[in-house]
């Protein structure tokens, strides 16, 4: 094999993580590559020159594309200037880019928070997930308590990218037991124990 | 068949009242202080008028119903954890007479797998459960028809008492206490509801389904188990679940690698979000996908029905 197999075959395992800020996003980039030695490394120098916080690498063994390339799925985190840099660097260097920055949260999955989810908590506790469950909120309702002695609930819409919305949600799972706060997960159509 | 039926609840009340119905004849009849035994057949009206005039199914000793003529064992004694007595204890004074045993109790199953299935072995009896899971619901046949090594899983609505909660909580904006406090006025929870509001009833029911899928390659116990149940869900959170097109309902979910019950967001008109006291199991079937069965999960007549469908298997 042209490159090394224990970094290509870690879908979902960041290779390396850094809490993310407003202005950071999470992209995915499609690549396809010449069955030759060299040709993956030559694909990330790119993205590690720019600051590029290379989040996975996805490969499908033994897949190649109808014409003979093999195609490879990078997670990449940058602010959004830096990524179109990386881009156009990779491009420039003679990397097939197919597609970049489009499917990063194809899955979405909803959980509820109950408890203590007062305001100044729940944001701190949604850069949290953010940053760790690799997954945006994307969506935030919150109630206030109802004055009947029940606490506040939140529902909190998560994107993920494809096959990572378990990992996400195991995730919030432990951020919120931390805090104290009670999950209601989404039970997912193909969900089982 | 000529039936003993241990324990006269709902369940074994009923039992015995349709026996005759079915083709059987009650030869002895226990509860906890008290037995009437004949082995010309037990005059089962007079034995719950006994009961329910003195507490007490007749004056014979409740051990003489375990030694009674009879071919089949009704074990309807309520469910404990644990060491699962007395209910294990009657199952096995059963088959080691080499008699059958039909079981609408949880505790044995879920808690003592593995020995009830030793015993079964040794035995010329055998052991049916079906209405320990879903009452009237035939879950345990479907899966047996469609084959437990067919079934990768099955998750759903097994306690009509927590369905009820959490279904009249989301449609009337009613809180917890509330709706829990009118469940035990209509007679739906119990005074100590923990049983059903904390998942245990549900998950000794995914317990005795993970059993059954693992064939014996791994047994399980409630201690296997990941158990959430529902009790203090603020209604904000059905709330938020209902502006979203979803709702809440305490699904259990088992396979062979485990058991989980818990609160879990459903859409709000997809199958598994039955409403009142109904319950509803699907089941991942190899070829034939995803069957759905839902009905009464519970109660005297209708767990009856399984019992007695249990014992005509037996023939």
């Amino acid at each position: 094999m042209p490159y090394d197999e224990r970094i290509i075959h870690h879908r979902g395992i960041p290779v390396t993580s850094s809490g993310s800020t407003d202005q950071t996003g999470t992209y995915t980039v499609r690549l396809e590559l010449a069955d030759e030695p060299g040709e993956l490394l030559r694909a990330l120098t790119p993205i590690a020159d720019n600051g590029g916080n290379l989040l996975s690498i996805y490969h499908e063994r033994g897949r190649l594309t109808p014409r003979g390339r093999i195609p490879v799925e990078v997670d990449v985190e940058s602010p959004p200037d830096r990524f179109e840099t990386i881009v156009e660097d990779l491009r420039a260097a003679g990397v097939n880019v197919i597609r970049a920055g489009e499917e990063r949260y194809s899955e979405a999955v909803t959980v509820i928070l109950v408890g203590e989810v007062i305001d100044a908590d729940l944001s701190a506790l949604l850069s949290r997930i953010e940053s760790c469950a690799g997954a945006t909120v994307d969506e935030v309702a919150v109630t206030a308590p109802r004055g009947d002695g029940e606490p506040a609930s939140a529902r909190l819409r998560l994107a993920a990218a494809e096959g990572r919305v378990e990992t996400a949600v195991a995730t919030v799972r432990t951020i919120a037991e931390e805090a104290d706060l009670r999950v209601v997960e989404e039970l997912t159509a193909g969900g089982s124990a | 068949m000529r039936l003993a039926v241990i324990g006269v609840g709902a369940v074994g009340r009923a039992v015995a009242e349709f026996a005759d119905s079915y083709g059987h004849e009650v030869t002895a009849i226990a509860d906890s202080t008290g037995a009437t035994v004949e082995s010309a057949g037990v005059d089962v009206s007079a034995a719950l008028a006994h009961k329910d005039d003195t507490g007490a199914v007749g004056d014979d000793d409740p051990a003489d119903a375990l030694a009674a003529d009879y071919d089949v064992l009704i074990e309807a004694t309520p469910t404990t954890l644990g060491d699962a007595q007395p209910g294990f204890d009657h199952v096995r004074a059963a088959l080691e007479r080499d008699r059958h045993a039909v079981l609408a109790n949880k505790g044995p199953v879920a808690e003592r797998y593995g020995e009830l299935r030793a015993l079964e072995r040794d035995s010329d009896g055998s052991v049916r459960f079906d209405a320990a899971v879903g009452g009237a619901i035939p879950i345990l046949p479907t899966i047996r028809d469609v084959g437990a090594a067919r079934v990768s899983g099955v998750r759903g609505v097994l306690n009509g008492t927590a369905n009820f909660v959490l279904s009249r909580m989301a449609a009337e904006g009613l809180a917890y206490d509330h709706v829990l406090a009118e469940a035990q006025d209509l007679g739906v929870a119990e005074a100590d509801p923990s049983f059903d509001v904390e998942g245990t009833d549900a998950a000794l029911k995914c317990v005795i389904l993970a059993n059954v899928l693992a064939n014996g390659e791994r047994e399980f116990t409630l201690s296997d188990a990941t158990v959430e149940g529902i009790r203090d869900l603020p209604g904000s959170a059905l709330e938020l679940a209902a502006e979203d097109g979803r709702t809440v309902r305490l699904i259990g979910e088992a396979t062979r690698e485990g058991v989980r019950v818990g609160p879990r967001l459903v859409p709000e008109h997809g199958p598994l979000a039955v409403a009142g006291t109904l319950n509803v199991a699907q089941i991942d079937a190899e070829h034939a996908g995803r069957l759905s069965l839902s009905g009464r999960g519970a109660g005297g007549p209708e767990t009856a029905t399984a019992v007695l469908a249990d014992v005509g298997r037996l023939g």
